[in-house]
């Protein structure tokens, strides 16, 4: 390799990238006889073995249904459920537990929002604003909305770096913007947004704000409170965590103005037929059995980062991340989509003369597992003229090594195309 | 590599490269737009169909991987002068050859679509290389002026 910026860029020494590694059982493994290089960690990441246990021991030992029997184990999955709770509000920093509810991800989180705040209050003229680069989980359940209640959805548009357009924004978010919604990092370029600005805007306009954290949750530190942001929703297994998992922040008094969106068992206080009563947070918004081993999970996974420190991660991820784009520049014919100044560890390409679905089958030959496609973000790919990219993604326990080997791929399918 | 190299045998890189029937018709009867969801992958048929349903002339654009490229570059050749019945069975054959295996049934130009054969190891491209198909046969059956492999 040539490039003299690519060698000067060191991890920082005190993160030990190959005991994280060891953390983690799914990076073991061989993939078309190559050991397995996972780039794909912006779609979903590995969990490790601390996770895997806490989800088996909870099975093994103490499950039963919660807040419903007086018996041993329905207090042990109670109390593990609720816990999880409480471990995750710390961790994001939430004033009360009873802001976090459990949803099933991201999609869920925004869903909820969109139908139990958004829909009884937004009505003809009133407007919803988004960017152009939302994941389409936060685009779709706002049109629905707008279907709905005659409200109309407006986008931030991205600059060619790939950051949004925050001129454009200040006179999009008006008088008539009742919500604000907008990723904390995009998937697909992953460009970080500059939340505290936008949640400026949108309080000056009166609108409230609706912040996807799912790509943010894995990189950052989340602190809710100093973001200072409405809602904030995010996936347990983008952090980590597992599937079907995944938390809504909302303001206390916001979500205790709103009515659940879903009828069932556990989210109310009597039934009869003459009315119901609901339950208090959170639980008036978690109607029916909940995903109880997800949240023990998503609880654990919460112990697992903090043992090991975002701060360490983000210094870590941000080394890897640079020597990344340097290899990237000194690949001919290799273009990396967005040049924004703060950016997570996701990197988006094409090649000339490549189609990413080529790139991406020749890539999984090498053992190196991309995303390709157009990543959930439609109208992103139609701003920069392009249907789709492939997409490097890292990961805490992502190394230079690991880079090396996604470059040399990249080789090969120069060589075949 | 192997079954890398079966995928992409040289004759996908040189359709891919070189697609045959490139390009817009001046005035086609039919116009029919491909889409894959899953990839972004775009395709517009363009056909000239006499009046016994015969396809006088075909040509496509858009843009997908090399495997679509070279798909709809070996179909709208083969396909040419054939009758929508024709059309019709060897998109059945195709489909069994690239979902199943062996050869489709072989017969007449199946030798020609061999070369995709490769993609039955690969289910994720299977779209690939039967959305040029889908839309011959939307085409060919008058249905919506777009379709879709979802
Ligand atoms: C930015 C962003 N938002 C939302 C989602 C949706 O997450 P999930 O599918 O876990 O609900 C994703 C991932 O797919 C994402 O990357």
């Amino acid at each position: 390799m040539k490039a003299a910026t690519a060698t000067a860029i060191k991890p920082p020494a005190d993160f030990a990238v190959e005991k994280i590694r060891a953390d983690f059982p799914a990076l073991h493994q061989k993939v078309h006889g190559r050991p397995l290089v996972y780039l794909d960690n912006a779609a979903s990441a590995q969990k490790p073995q601390a996770v895997i246990d806490a989800i088996s021991d909870y099975y093994r030992r103490d499950h039963a249904n919660v807040h419903r029997g007086v018996h041993t184990l329905s207090q042990r999955a109670t109390d593990a459920y609720e816990g999880a709770r409480e471990k995750v509000r710390a961790w994001i920093n939430a004033a009360s537990s009873c802001e976090c509810i459990y949803v099933s991800g991201a999609t869920e989180g925004v869903n909820l929002v969109a139908q139990a705040y958004a829909r009884p209050r937004l009505k003809s003229g009133d407007e919803i604003v988004a960017t152009i680069s939302e994941h389409h989980s936060n685009i779709v359940p706002w049109q629905m909305v707008c279907e709905q209640t005659g409200a109309v959805l407006r986008a931030i548009p991205v600059q060619d770096n790939g950051e949004l357009d925050l001129r454009a924004a200040a006179e999009l978010i008006g008088g008539r913007t009742r919500i604000v919604a907008f990723g904390h990092i995009s998937n697909a370029l992953g460009t970080v947004n500059p939340v505290a600005e936008l949640t400026a805007m949108a309080r000056a306009a009166g609108a409230v704000t609706v912040v996807d954290g799912a790509q943010a949750m894995p990189h950052l530190r989340v602190d809710v409170r100093a973001l200072d942001c409405d809602f904030y929703t995010f996936s347990g297994h983008k952090m980590y965590g597992p599937t079907g998992s995944g938390i809504l922040y909302g303001k206390e008094a916001l979500l205790d103005s709103m009515a659940p969106y879903r009828g069932g068992g556990e989210m109310i206080k009597s039934v009869s037929f003459a009315g119901t009563v609901y339950h208090d947070l959170p639980h008036k918004f978690e109607a029916g059995t909940p995903f109880i081993a997800g949240a023990v999970g998503l609880g654990a996974t919460v112990d697992y980062l903090g043992g090991i420190g975002m701060e360490q991660v983000a210094a870590h991820e941000s080394a890897v991340l640079d020597y990344a784009l340097a290899r990237a520049a000194d690949t001919p014919g290799l273009t990396v989509i967005g040049r924004p100044r703060q950016r997570a560890a996701i990197l988006s390409f094409t090649m000339d003369g490549v189609h990413p679905h080529d790139i991406g089958t020749v890539l999984d030959h090498e053992g190196v597992a991309v995303r390709t496609g157009h990543h959930c973000a439609q109208p992103l790919m139609q701003r920069f003229g392009i249907a789709a990219t492939a997409r490097a993604s890292f990961g805490m326990y992502n190394t230079r090594a690991e880079v090396d080997a996604l470059f040399a791929a990249v080789g090969k399918v120069r060589e075949m195309f | 590599m192997s079954h890398l190299r079966e995928l992409y045998q040289e004759v996908i890189f040189d359709h891919n490269r070189n697609p045959h029937n490139f390009g817009k018709l001046p005035n086609p009867d039919r116009t029919v737009h491909g889409h894959n969801p899953l990839c972004g992958d775009q395709l517009t048929l363009y056909l000239q169909v006499d009046a016994d349903g015969a396809i006088r002339d075909i040509a496509f654009d858009g843009h997908g991987c090399a495997i679509s490229v070279a798909s709809a570059s070996i179909m709208t050749d083969l396909v040419k002068g054939a009758s929508a019945a024709e059309a019709l069975l060897w998109f059945d054959k195709f489909h069994a050859m690239v979902t199943g295996g062996g050869d489709g049934g072989g017969g007449e130009g199946m030798e020609k679509l061999a070369v995709l054969g490769g993609v039955r190891q690969y289910p994720m491209r299977v779209k690939c290389a039967t959305l040029p198909w889908h839309t011959l046969q939307a085409a060919l059956r008058g249905g919506g002026a777009t379709v879709s492999t979802e």
